[in-house]
């Protein structure tokens, strides 16, 4: 048996070393480490990107923006480009965490929409390039629900919504979201304020069915709840498998996010990072990438070059009235962030 | 003599590495506030909190409750197991699914308790309507006992096996009646297969965390949940390593009554 196990493990070893052996091209020993979200990129791209450029890529994923900084920061990791989101942009610049973006070595910085550059978390874009942006909204299934019954997110409180509301499994989204819906910030820091969210949110636990983090997507594309709360990105996935999905977000505000490309301050091949980054920029990786993952890009020229019925999808890209009522999320202070989590899990004790 | 020094310092070795240093380490961090200072401000908030205590609470009983669960099933599906002829081929099958991951185990049932799946479907069928089965405790309960059943059969069914058959024999001869054997004789033999088996079910029930949001959508919060959170949201590693010692020392505290009992019972 032990012995099995043992020639088991050589036979692999030897396998997956062969098969590494092969796929390294000329300048197998120029490796660009890519670290980004979990099925964020067309994997054609990655061979593309490998056959223009002569880099070898290892690509690695995370699912949430905490476990990436935490691994970013341990050190230990040599990773060229990360893809963090708006709020974790602010607090990796921070902490130093990341090399500033030399916009000399850009080629092709115009395609991107002067609306998603220069914002709050990374003002001129010193550090940080745009990847995909998205929103939070409401998904709701148009057999058991009218687009009127879920306008505003005061309407998730309604009581025909007895037991069928599924809520994404995030602190910063299910308070923001109360607080939208008591015309206040998503970024409230505010006790008292805060206070008055959980005592408002805890009215809507005889609502809440669930509260899961992407599980939502499987479930709703079953039928298993009329009514979701979750990003554009994943509903554009869950729309794609049930066509009575529809998604909307409450006009008197919600979350706009961006995910950026980023340097860390461990990169060891700083020129494949630009290598990447100018490859990612050009109109049409990204407009192949964005009709791959089903997420808005930031890139205009892109934009043009996708078919017309995504370009025209007001899920993906909202008009800029919606936009104007959108806010992106701050960088909290630690105290603060752990006022919004023990409040949202009192609320999910409830 | 040499050789026996060398296994005994590799061991222990190995328990300062990888048992005592990381129990020290999560200690140490137990007493690290938020903004890195030396306090007992976690340990004051854990028992000032009520949702801290009212977790507490959820994940010993609901860890309770699965061993009990798991317990009922086991005892008779392990004493008929050693009856049958090809004992060896049916406690395989029942260790088979352990050799599949929990993940992959927890969709499945996704799948089997959703509103269209099998279980709705036939409820159906036989008139009985279709109900809302994920999300409960029941469903999040059934769901764990699954996966801790063999784990729960295994040391039994080794309990029952190793009985003398001849002492039944002797009891039965003795005038006892079947009740009275199993009483007297068959479980105080098998108690030591039952209290492994409850320790390895209840132990790890108690932090389970996956769960508890797969299957249960979150409506069931155990410290799991908490540590989880506090870990890799909050990022307050400090409060997060507080719960991590609180439970450990309720593992501590479920092994000693377990194990006392055993010792009285041999004087």
């Amino acid at each position: 048996m032990f012995f099995g196990i043992i020639l088991i493990c050589l036979a692999l070893f030897i396998v997956s070393f062969e098969l590494e052996k092969d796929s390294g091209s000329g300048k197998s020993n120029q490796v660009v480490n890519i670290f980004n979200w979990g099925d964020y990129i067309d994997p054609k791209l990655i061979t593309k990107f490998e056959k223009q450029t002569g880099y070898k890529v290892s690509y690695e994923t995370f699912d949430s923006n905490e476990a990436m900084y935490t691994k970013i920061k341990q050190g230990g990791t040599a990773y060229d480009i990360a893809v963090p989101s708006d709020y974790t942009i602010k607090k990796m610049i921070n902490n130093h965490l990341l090399l500033p973006i030399d916009h000399r070595k850009l080629k092709g910085l115009s395609n991107i929409d002067s609306k998603f550059l220069n914002l709050s978390f990374d003002p001129g874009n010193q550090y940080s390039l745009p990847y995909f942006w998205g929103t939070l909204g409401i998904i709701y299934n148009d057999k058991y629900v009218k687009a009127s019954e879920v306008k505003h997110w005061n309407d998730l409180w309604s009581s025909k919504f007895k037991n069928s509301i599924m809520l994404i499994d995030g602190a910063r989204e299910i308070m923001g979201l109360t607080l939208n819906s008591q015309g206040k910030s998503v970024n409230d820091t505010n006790s008292k304020d805060l206070q008055a969210a959980y005592e408002k949110l805890k009215k809507l636990s005889p609502n809440v069915k669930a509260i899961l983090a992407d599980e939502i997507k499987v479930y709703m594309a079953q039928d298993e709840a009329p009514v979701a709360v979750s990003y554009s990105g994943e509903a554009m996935e869950m729309m794609d498998n049930n066509k009575n999905l529809r998604y909307t977000i409450p006009e008197e505000g919600s979350n706009i996010w961006f995910d950026n490309m980023v340097i860390p301050k461990t990169a060891k091949n700083i020129k494949g990072a630009y290598a990447f980054l100018n490859f990612m920029l050009k109109p049409e990786n990204a407009a192949q990438n964005a009709e791959y993952v089903a997420y808005a890009t930031p890139n205009k020229a892109a934009k043009k070059m996708l078919p017309k019925s995504m370009q025209s999808d007001k899920v993906m890209y909202p008009t800029n009235k919606t936009i104007a009522h959108l806010e992106v999320y701050d960088a909290l202070s630690q105290k603060n962030l752990s006022k919004y989590n023990d409040l949202f899990l009192q609320f999910k004790m409830h | 003599m040499k050789a026996k020094g060398l296994y005994f310092s590799s061991y222990v070795l190995w328990l300062l590495l990888f048992v005592l240093a990381p129990v020290a380490l999560i200690l140490y961090q137990s007493f690290i506030g938020i903004n890195g200072n030396f306090t007992i401000n976690n340990y004051e908030s854990f028992f000032k909190i009520s949702s801290y205590l009212r977790m507490t609470f959820n994940s010993v009983f609901y860890a309770g409750l699965i061993t009990l669960i798991t317990l009922l099933l086991s005892y008779p599906t392990a004493y008929f197991l050693t009856k049958t002829k090809y004992k060896q081929l049916w406690l395989m099958l029942i260790i088979l699914p352990t050799w599949i991951n929990i993940l992959l185990k927890a969709y499945a049932f996704i799948g089997i308790f959703s509103q269209a799946g099998p279980v709705n479907n036939s409820l159906e069928w036989l008139g009985l309507g279709s109900h809302q089965l994920l999300f409960t405790n029941a469903s999040f309960m059934l769901v764990a006992a699954y996966i801790e059943l063999p784990f729960m059969i295994l040391p039994i069914f080794n309990a029952v096996d190793e009985l003398d058959e001849s002492l039944i024999n002797v009891s039965r001869d003795l005038g006892a009646n079947r009740f009275q054997t199993f009483w007297n004789v068959i479980f105080p033999l098998t108690l030591n297969g039952i209290k492994s088996g409850v320790q390895v079910v209840f132990i790890p029930s108690l932090s389970l965390f996956m769960l508890t949001r797969l299957i249960g959508g979150n409506k069931v919060i155990t410290l799991g949940t908490a540590i989880e959170e506090n870990f890799l949201v909050t990022q307050d590693w400090g409060m997060g390593s507080t719960i991590g010692v609180i439970l450990i020392a309720t593992m501590i505290l479920i092994m000693f009554l377990t194990g006392e009992k055993k010792r009285r019972r041999r004087q």
